[in-house]
């Protein structure tokens, strides 16, 4: 469906976040919901990054860290596991990398036009403790 | 719906979905968008939200975008508070007459402000709503500045904080004056619940908005938002930032009952010097200069002194 400029809009007209009825937002997920072009999550702010974070799950704790802190609602959790980040959403504050608690970190900050696959291949291995 | 939503811990909170969208506009590490997630993910109940002008409002509200979903209202800047307990009133009237198509669902009233629009331009509203006893809670995203316009300084700006109407140069150390205590204001109007909360004590925070949605009347919540573009440290480091402000006391995390209780609800294991929280940020820079090392001192000792206010309150249960 064509999205409708701002200017477009009828004066008055009621714009509305879903498209439908949902009766229990706080009981359907994202993916459950159909946004109408007026939710911001229709939107995308990938192009404010100028890096990125990558994930590598092979030594995530699932302990939700960066869900709970990242402040743009884009750490993926679902069913209690952090399965990935939302690129549309993400603005590369770093956060998440920060109060990721592993050892090697399950996230890392990249420049924006790093190669996931090769980042991912050569991940740093566990650190020895700084005494 | 209108049972205490359970988490126990952070896995089982993390099954929440979010009534707060990404795509807005606030700045990259911004600490409001992470306590508004907090404050909505608290509850699985109906939200009828404000947000008074300031970043919040501003930053999720482009036109035609919203990145609430839930009820939502702005009118401007002093009146957030107002709007939420208008909402409320009518709520409880239709009640009584019979006229809600829902009656079962039962909304939390909300509204959300900077501190600039809580400590000072919407004061009268924000103490005529705990006043008159609505059942609503009042948040504070208090980044200590207003933000949104460029970082004039507020009632809440702490001493030696560089602002840009209070700016640190050659006759002038910054602010002048000492952060207003709102939290023990709003307690002295007798309200059943009011609390400081920061973002990365998110079970603490969880306790006491979950306590605060809960309790019958108006209850105020004072929110530490360490803000990256005024307070002048990288977007990484916002959590960072706030365990500083927690564990160096500069920012104590209590709870006031019925305006008199006092109860702190967070003792650091071990307690940072208020140097090392100042020294993070660059709106303190120019107080390492040594003519102005003494405020670090005077800084240090008025903390020491709160905390022992702190300790001396609830140790009194008066
Ligand atoms: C009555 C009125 N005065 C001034 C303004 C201009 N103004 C808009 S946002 C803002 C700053 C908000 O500061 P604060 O409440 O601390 O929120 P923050 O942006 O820091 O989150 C000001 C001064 C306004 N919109 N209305
Ligand atoms: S970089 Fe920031 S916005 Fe992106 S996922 Fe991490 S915490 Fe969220
Ligand atoms: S903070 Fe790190 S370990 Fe914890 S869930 Fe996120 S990626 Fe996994
Ligand atoms: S200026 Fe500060 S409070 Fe405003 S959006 Fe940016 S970080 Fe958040
Ligand atoms: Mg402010």
């Amino acid at each position: 469906m064509a999205k409708t400029g701002w200017d477009e809009f009828e004066i008055g007209a009621m714009l509305r976040t879903f498209d439908g009825k949902i009766d229990d937002i706080a009981g359907t997920i994202q993916e459950n919901r159909a946004y109408s072009q007026n939710s911001s999550f229709s939107a995308s702010v990938s192009d404010w990054r100028i890096e990125k974070p990558i994930f590598s799950k092979d030594f995530c704790i699932d302990c939700q860290f960066c869900w709970i802190y990242c402040p743009d609602i884009s750490i993926i959790s679902r069913d209690k596991k952090m399965i990935g980040i939302d690129m549309d959403h993400c603005k590369g504050c770093g956060i998440c990398v920060e109060v990721c608690p592993t050892n090697p970190k399950s996230l890392l900050m990249f420049p924006e036009q790093a190669d996931e696959e090769a980042e991912l291949a050569k991940w740093p291995a566990k650190q020895a403790k700084e005494k | 719906m209108s049972e205490i939503k359970k988490i126990k811990n952070l896995k089982e909170f993390s099954t929440s979905a979010d009534r707060f969208e990404g795509a807005n506009l606030l700045c990259p590490g911004c600490a409001h968008s992470i306590i508004v997630r907090e404050v909505l993910n608290a509850t699985n109940d109906d939200l009828i939200l404000s947000a008074s002008t300031g970043c919040l409002e501003v930053c999720t509200a482009v036109y035609p975008y919203t990145s609430w979903d839930a009820s939502w209202i702005h009118i401007g800047f002093e009146n957030g508070s107002t709007a939420v307990a208008g909402a409320e009133s009518m709520y409880k009237a239709l009640k009584t007459k019979g006229r809600l198509k829902q009656p079962d669902r039962n909304p939390k009233f909300v509204s959300f402000a900077g501190d600039g629009a809580s400590y000072d331009i919407g004061f009268q509203w924000i103490s005529g709503c705990m006043e008159r006893g609505h059942n609503m809670m009042h948040v504070v995203l208090d980044n200590e500045v207003y933000a949104n316009t460029g970082g004039q300084r507020s009632s809440s700006t702490p001493i030696g904080s560089s602002t840009t109407t209070a700016p640190a140069g050659r006759v002038s150390y910054g602010e002048q004056k000492n952060k207003k205590d709102m939290v023990a204001i709003m307690a002295a109007h007798g309200i059943p619940y009011s609390a400081q909360v920061a973002p990365n004590k998110w079970k603490d925070m969880v306790k006491k908005i979950q306590h605060g949605m809960e309790v019958e009347g108006p209850v105020f919540i004072n929110a530490i938002s360490p803000c990256t573009t005024e307070w002048k440290f990288d977007p990484k480091d916002t959590m960072h930032i706030t365990d500083l402000a927690t564990d160096s006391l500069v920012f104590p995390l209590y709870e006031i009952i019925d305006g008199h209780e006092l109860n702190i609800t967070y003792r650091p294991k071990d307690i940072v010097p208020v140097e090392e929280y100042m020294a993070a940020q660059g709106r303190f820079k120019h107080l390492f200069k040594d003519e102005y090392k003494y405020l670090i001192k005077e800084w240090q000792e008025r903390v020491d002194a709160k905390w022992a206010y702190l300790n001396r309150r609830e140790e009194a249960r008066v």
